[in-house]
């Protein structure tokens, strides 16, 4: 396992070089937008007047770079600071969020992660079939379309037509689990079209690629069923493209999801930061970013890890 | 004979209902009239207490806060203003103004200082008693050098601020007959004071109807009925959840799909379908919002009133209205003030006439005249489509405007007031002398035409401090008439709130100084 710390050690000092790197760019991108916290929260209501007073108030007199190192400072001890805008606790203002969108995530991965792998040992297993061709169109399709026009057609057929799902999900801390579950059901369905297609054609792909080897030829000549080759001799060896997809996927349901958010009026992180940046609130659009480029740098390292283990040859490269 | 005459005539014939009236007037734009010709009495009916409201709004954000100062948009006014806190005073479904938590009130004949008495047996959602303090504290948390309350020009008058017995008394440095009107601004809520002359903003109590329970800004606001309520009739609800839609198509789905009662700001492309809805309704007023494109009036060329006015007759109104608002609104006068305003006076309206403006233009040796407008959504919904519209119709005027489409991200900082030329809103305000030195009397904050005109400036002090309603009447509508033909600013067109509603919810007739009653449907509406 020698070999395995040493590299999660390097990748994990690496991440924080890349943390420190995307708190920088971030800062200075939302420093260099024009007009600052006051004038956005103020509004056609800014006179020179309040908003110096305003100015005043926050703190925003300070030259920027002596800012960014006192939030630096704070941060380094785990202090994410304060919302300029609501002078909320922003860990406080973000955990909520961000356990929303894990929730969102997790319950969208639960449903498309095994849905996408099945399809795509299937398509592999009925290749240039019916099935496959059919499996094809229809992740291809759902991928195409835009998510918000995904979502509007669930609600129209779901929620308007039938009235089975609700058109809102509408959730807060208090709500039970499994209601929690009901009301999450179209977003998730919709996070779930747009991501299988990408993971069901690797998967597709990687076994169909391991298909054409002379150990695959030589199980096939001893006599073996089809799925049997593929189930028990292709997939491990294919597992490391397709976790590494998955990883990717896994991320994006994380990030890339604000378009559903705010169809089903969600209340996630992805929301919460497209507030922030209108706001000029710099500090929550810093936590909002750290957290994001954490999940791409955490996931990513899992599915390296994940790889190396599915796969000794790694572990010991020439 | 006229839609409105002939829906009037049916409905004297008992051939058509209410409903079908409203949805007969709606469908041919003239909502507003139909809500105006049943004036309250069609709508009475004995208020029923109970039922948990859900509404949403399209506007909030994550940003909010409890401090009334920062209240910018909608969400926080329907929240704040509407369900949680009093003013001192209140202008009610009629437009009138009353007494909320001043009793009542007099002034000296100089209108220079003003008592208020403070309304006795009120208390807070915490149980503390209403005093004069909290009202002097909640008026100086807008005063004073740290203060960043768009409200601070409106109270900057005030000299000194006392208590005298339960009375609090204002002394201005110059007369203001409107004072009253003026505290019943949304941003001027009363709160309980914390003793050291600040005030408890955080906590969100205060004395109106309902009480905050949670509060997640930007998502949701759970209120629960003030069982001690001291206004009697009023807030019926038990409970109301706020929450804060942007998108406005997923608003309507929640409404089509019963997820929400009542919304604001209907998608004015696809109301008339929503319209077929039957379990919709469809509520619309004509308020004091108004939509503008002011001119920097101390830059060439619009230091020029030839071309001001060459402009002003440039663009057709009527057509604006039809294709930016939809049918849901009415044309503008080039004055701010609406007829929902005090001391409106009609006059008579301007129409498109591009041969005038060109005879203008050369009066004001300016023949092809070429402007830049600048426009964004930020604006008003449908900003940069009215002035490719304007384009247009200037064109036939000789004169050349190039759109510049700008970015919505920091309109108001950077385009509003400093380019010379763009397009802007008004919520408008309940009276004339309040709208005007807002916006256009020399050297004020938002003067956005940095107009100054010196006989309308005098006229403006001359009618604040005067108390005889028929004299004030004529000051008022000569400066209409000095805005209109020598302002600064083009106003095509007033736009409608437009919003709708599950039918279940019943009210009386409805208030045009906001959008929701007034801001005050969680008060005045209730469930049939």
């Amino acid at each position: 396992m020698g070999p395995i710390l040493k590299m999660v050690a390097q990748r994990l000092a690496l991440g924080l070089l890349t943390l420190f790197i995307v708190s920088l760019i971030i800062f200075l991108s939302v420093e260099m937008l024009p007009g600052d916290i006051t004038e956005a929260i103020l509004g056609q209501g800014a006179t020179p007047e309040t908003v110096a007073a305003f100015r005043r108030e926050l703190g925003l007199d300070v030259p920027a770079h002596l800012r960014y190192l006192a939030w630096l400072g704070d941060i380094a001890q785990g202090d994410l600071g304060r919302s300029l805008a609501s002078k909320r606790d922003i860990a406080e203002l973000i955990g909520g969020r961000l356990m929303n969108t894990l929730f969102l995530a997790s319950f969208a991965a639960i449903i498309a992660v095994p849905l996408a792998v099945t399809l795509g040992l299937l398509a592999a297993l009925y290749r240039n079939s019916w099935f496959d061709r059919g499996i094809n169109l229809v992740t291809l399709s759902s991928i195409s379309f835009p998510e918000f026009f995904i979502a509007y057609a669930l609600i129209f057929l779901f929620a308007v037509q039938w009235d089975w799902f609700p058109s809102i999900v509408n959730v807060n801390s208090d709500t039970p689990f499994w209601e929690r579950v009901y009301r999450c059901i179209l977003p998730a369905v919709t996070l779930t079209m747009v991501t299988t297609a990408h993971m069901m054609r690797m998967t597709r792909a990687a076994i169909i690629n391991l298909m054409a080897s002379p150990y695959i030829e030589m199980a096939s000549l001893k006599g073996l069923t089809r799925s049997r080759i593929i189930v028990r001799h292709a997939l491990p060896n294919a597992l490391s493209p397709i976790i590494n997809v998955i990883a990717i996927n896994l991320a994006y349901l994380v990030v890339g999801v604000v378009l559903v958010e705010v169809v089903f009026v969600y209340p996630g992180l992805g929301q919460l930061m497209i507030d922030s940046v209108s706001k000029r609130d710099i500090p929550v659009v810093q936590a909002a970013c750290l957290i994001f480029a954490v999940t791409y740098i955490l996931l990513n390292l899992l599915a390296d890890i994940l790889s190396i283990l599915s796969n000794p040859r790694l572990l010991h490269p020439r | 004979m006229t839609t409105r005459d002939e829906l009037s005539l049916l409905r004297s014939m008992g051939q058509i209902d209410r409903r079908g009236l409203i949805k007969g007037a709606a469908a041919l734009g003239a909502v507003g009239a139909a809500e105006r010709m049943f004036g309250g009495s069609a709508f009475a009916a004995t208020p029923k207490k109970g039922g948990a409201l859900k509404v949403a709004i399209g506007a909030g954000s994550t940003s909010d806060t409890f401090d009334p100062a920062t209240f910018t948009d909608s969400y926080m006014q329907f929240v704040g203003f509407g369900c949680m806190r009093n003013c001192l005073t209140e202008i009610d479904n009629s437009g009138k103004l009353v007494g909320e938590l001043a009793e009542s009130w007099n002034a000296t004949p100089d209108a220079k200082t003003w008592t208020f008495k403070i309304r006795k047996g009120v208390t807070f959602h915490n149980g503390k008693a209403l005093t004069t303090e909290d009202v002097i504290d909640s008026i100086n948390h807008h005063r004073g050098p740290d203060s960043k309350s768009p409200a601070k020009p409106l109270l900057a008058p005030i000299t000194t601020l006392k208590a005298d017995g339960d009375s609090v008394v204002m002394t201005l440095e110059s007369g203001n007959a409107d004072l009253p009107y003026l505290l019943s601004d949304y941003h001027i809520a009363i709160m309980p004071s914390k003793g050291d002359g600040t005030v408890d903003w955080q906590s969100g109590t205060g004395t109106g109807g309902y009480v905050v329970k949670k509060f997640e800004p930007g998502v949701r606001a759970y209120l629960e009925r003030n069982p001690s309520y001291w206004k009697s009739g009023r807030a019926h609800f038990d409970s109301i959840e706020v929450l804060s839609i942007v998108d406005v198509a997923a608003r309507t789905n929640a409404l089509t799909t019963g997820e929400i009662h009542l919304m604001d700001r209907c998608d004015l492309k696809t109301v008339h379908l929503l319209q077929r809805n039957k379990k919709v309704n469809i509520f619309e007023v004509t308020g004091s919002q108004h939509y503008t494109f002011p001119m920097i009036t101390t830059q060439a060329p619009f230091d020029n009133n030839d071309v001001r006015m060459a402009l002003k007759l440039a663009v057709d109104r009527e057509e604006m209205v039809k294709k930016v608002l939809r049918g849901h609104g009415m044309v503008g006068n080039d004055t701010p003030i609406a007829p929902s305003t005090s001391f409106y006076v009609e006059l008579e309206q301007r129409a498109y006439d591009p041969e005038k403006a060109k005879f203008h233009l050369k009066k004001g040796g300016a023949e092809g005249l070429t402007i830049d407008l600048s426009a964004a959504d930020a604006a008003f919904a449908g900003a940069v489509d009215a002035a490719v519209l304007y384009k247009e119709h200037a064109a036939k005027a000789g004169i050349t405007i190039n759109v510049v489409r700008e970015p919505n991200d920091g309109y108001w900082s950077n385009v509003w007031m400093k380019k010379p030329w763009g397009a802007c809103y008004w919520g408008g305000r309940p009276t004339a002398d309040w709208m005007f030195s807002t916006a256009y009397e020399a050297g004020v904050a938002w003067n956005d035409t940095f107009w100054d005109n010196k006989k309308f400036n005098q006229l403006l002090v001359a009618a604040r401090v005067e108390l005889d309603e028929a004299k004030r009447t004529e000051l008022y509508k000569d400066m209409q008439l000095i805005v209109r033909d020598e302002g600064g600013v083009v106003v095509p067109m007033f736009a409608n709130y437009v919003g709708a509603s599950s039918d279940d919810l019943t009210h009386d007739k409805m208030a045009g100084n906001w959008d929701l009653d007034g801001m005050k449907a969680s008060e005045r509406w209730w469930f049939a």
